[in-house]
């Protein structure tokens, strides 16, 4: 069974982000950029899914710009087996509707029977994609899985939902979205590195609509006030108590 | 125009009391619209019975959908009903509760009826008679002002980040009758409940969080003995390092690969305070910090910090806080 597994570029989560007043976007210079830690899981899943059923290709998707093939290279590096790169006329926006439809479009056009994704993206924060892809597809879909098994037309997934643990069943093809569970991403091996550059990466043009949802203005979040150390040991807790009841009113 | 429809929750057929926020901040963005607050309450048979209360905090209409297939929850026939009563009505905001369920089936309804979708919205505002949501992106680093060129625009609100608003009045209750998909390829195969009593970190008001300082999996009983006795609302949480060692579940993780939290009170025991948890729970109301290191960079961010070692910190704090519980 081949597997989609669509990734997103986006700023290492160590990266302080910076933006000047009245911004919509962040300053790009300085940032270093990674795949978003809930795609790794994403890949990772797929991997793991095609070497327990030893066939199956496993192709790496994204829509972007030009720097994101660098992202695609090191999805090919850890293993994937083909790359495709939908370079959208205008830039990705946080309307993940948008990018959803994009995808959608190219999905649709191919056989693949699993499409899986990371359950949200490390810069936008939305938590949408994937199912929207699914929904504009028809396909069922479970989202927010932490570990899932292929069973010749089924797929059954372990979904987290507050704590407890849902399991269900969708009939393929399919859409998956991942959390951190079962699946940690496996590090590239230099001989993955070089092997890499020979793997075909596709580059084609995208159909990405013009997104609804606008960023208006960027802030940063509240400044909090220095933190103050009230004491040492267990002596100290009696004060804690008393300030946490009488001036920050929480208990 | 300007009517804004709210999606309310139910669990075993009742409504769950995050319903009650999404009302509130319906009532409170129609208001601003010049429109009216609309309720949409779907579940098995009965479960319209106390669908009313939800007038008690603004809806002037509640939609009560009673089918039994809107019992469990499927999402793709959730998500196609939710769908049919936005439609069936000139709406211009849907909100949902950013909660596992509002996560899961705002998409799906954005994408049937082609609107555009902002999650884990923190603040609503009516600027100029239209729609603005506030939201945090880059796991908390900035909070984005989104605006909407469309009509619905659907949201989802981050449960804690918002209050209730009771009223006297009483809803108006309607039958809404949907036609329910006939084809769905999804099937719920079993449910494994968490343990009972606890709620979800979105929705929790005191957090009490561990990490790496405190030694093991088997010393978090003196972090639930802390828990229990704060009281109800009250859930647990944990650092990154923690999880991928395996002590604590990935659904009590704070921080990037994680949950992003804004309870009244964060606890943060034995957690040094890497950047990637700070993101997570830094816009919390208060902030205590308890660690063996005074360096540690959790005490930059922490209101009350405490120097010392845990495991004589907790019992003690457990006990005074007891204590002050016993007196109310």
């Amino acid at each position: 069974m081949d597997i989609i597994v669509c990734i997103k570029r986006v700023p290492d989560t160590e990266t302080h982000v910076r933006f000047s007043d009245g911004a919509t976007v962040i300053e790009p210079e300085g940032v270093k950029y990674i795949m978003s830690p809930y795609d790794e899981f994403a890949l990772e899943a797929a991997f793991r899914t095609t070497e327990a059923r030893a066939e199956g290709q496993v192709t790496v998707i994204t829509l972007g710009d030009g720097d994101s093939q660098e992202t695609l290279r090191a999805a090919l590096a850890v293993g994937a087996d083909a790359a495709l790169l939908l370079r959208g006329r205008r830039p990705v926006t946080m309307d993940g509707l948008a990018t959803a439809k994009a995808l959608a479009a190219e999905l649709e056009t191919r056989d693949e029977q699993l499409v899986l994704f990371g359950v949200k993206a490390g810069d936008d924060d939305q938590q949408q994609v994937g199912p929207m892809v699914a929904t504009l597809l028809g396909r069922p879909c479970a989202s927010n899985v932490t570990s899932f098994v292929v069973d010749e037309d089924v797929i059954r997934c372990d979904r987290e939902v507050e704590g407890s643990t849902e399991v269900v069943e969708l009939d393929l093809p399919a859409v998956v979205t991942l959390t951190k569970g079962a699946f940690e991403l496996r590090y590239a091996t230099l001989k993955g590195i070089m092997a890499a550059k020979r793997k075909p990466l596709e580059v084609k043009d995208a159909d990405l609509p013009q997104g609804r949802l606008t960023v208006e203005r960027l802030d940063y979040p509240p400044e909090r006030a220095d933190g103050r150390i009230i004491g040492e040991g267990a002596e100290a807790v009696p004060e804690l108590v008393r300030l946490l009841r009488d001036e920050a009113n929480v208990l | 125009m300007g009517d804004v429809l709210a999606i309310a929750e139910q669990r075993d057929g009742k409504i769950r009391p995050v319903s009650n926020v999404v009302v509130t901040a319906a009532a409170m963005v129609s208001k601003g619209l010049g429109g009216s607050a609309h309720a949409l309450v779907l579940g098995g048979a009965g479960v319209g019975e106390h669908a009313g209360d939800l007038g008690g905090f603004g809806a002037d209409v509640v939609r009560v959908g009673e089918n039994p297939a809107l019992e469990g929850h499927v999402p793709e026939t959730h998500a196609a009903v939710i769908a049919e009563a936005v439609c069936s009505h000139d709406y211009s905001a849907v909100l949902f509760a950013a909660t596992a369920l509002g996560k899961d089936l705002a998409p799906r309804v954005a994408a049937l009826i082609d609107a555009p979708l902002a999650s884990d919205v923190t603040r609503l505002e009516v600027d100029g008679g239209r729609l603005v949501a506030i939201r945090p992106i880059y796991s908390g680093k900035a909070i984005a002002r989104v605006g909407f060129d469309a009509s619905p625009a659907v949201l989802s609100l981050r449960p804690n980040a918002f209050g209730t608003n009771g009223s006297q009045a009483d809803g108006r209750t309607e039958t809404f009758t949907a036609a329910i998909p006939d084809s769905v390829r999804t099937r719920i195969v079993e449910f494994q409940a968490a343990e009972s009593g606890s709620v979800d970190m979105s929705e929790a008001s005191v957090i009490v969080s561990g990490g790496r300082g405190m030694k093991g999996p088997d010393h978090w009983s003196l972090l639930e003995d802390l828990q229990h006795a704060i009281g109800p609302g009250t859930s647990l949480g944990a650092s990154r390092p923690v999880v991928d060692a395996g002590w604590r579940p990935h659904s009590e993780e704070v921080g990037q690969t994680g949950k992003t939290v804004a309870p009244k009170l964060y606890l943060a025991v034995g957690i040094s305070g890497a950047i990637q948890h700070l993101t997570g729970m830094r816009t919390s109301q208060t902030i205590v910090a308890i660690n063996t290191d005074p360096d540690a960079p959790i005490f930059a961010v922490a209101d009350y910090g405490i120097v010392g070692d845990a495991f004589e910190i907790l019992p003690r704090l457990t006990a005074e806080i007891a204590a002050l519980r016993s007196e109310e």
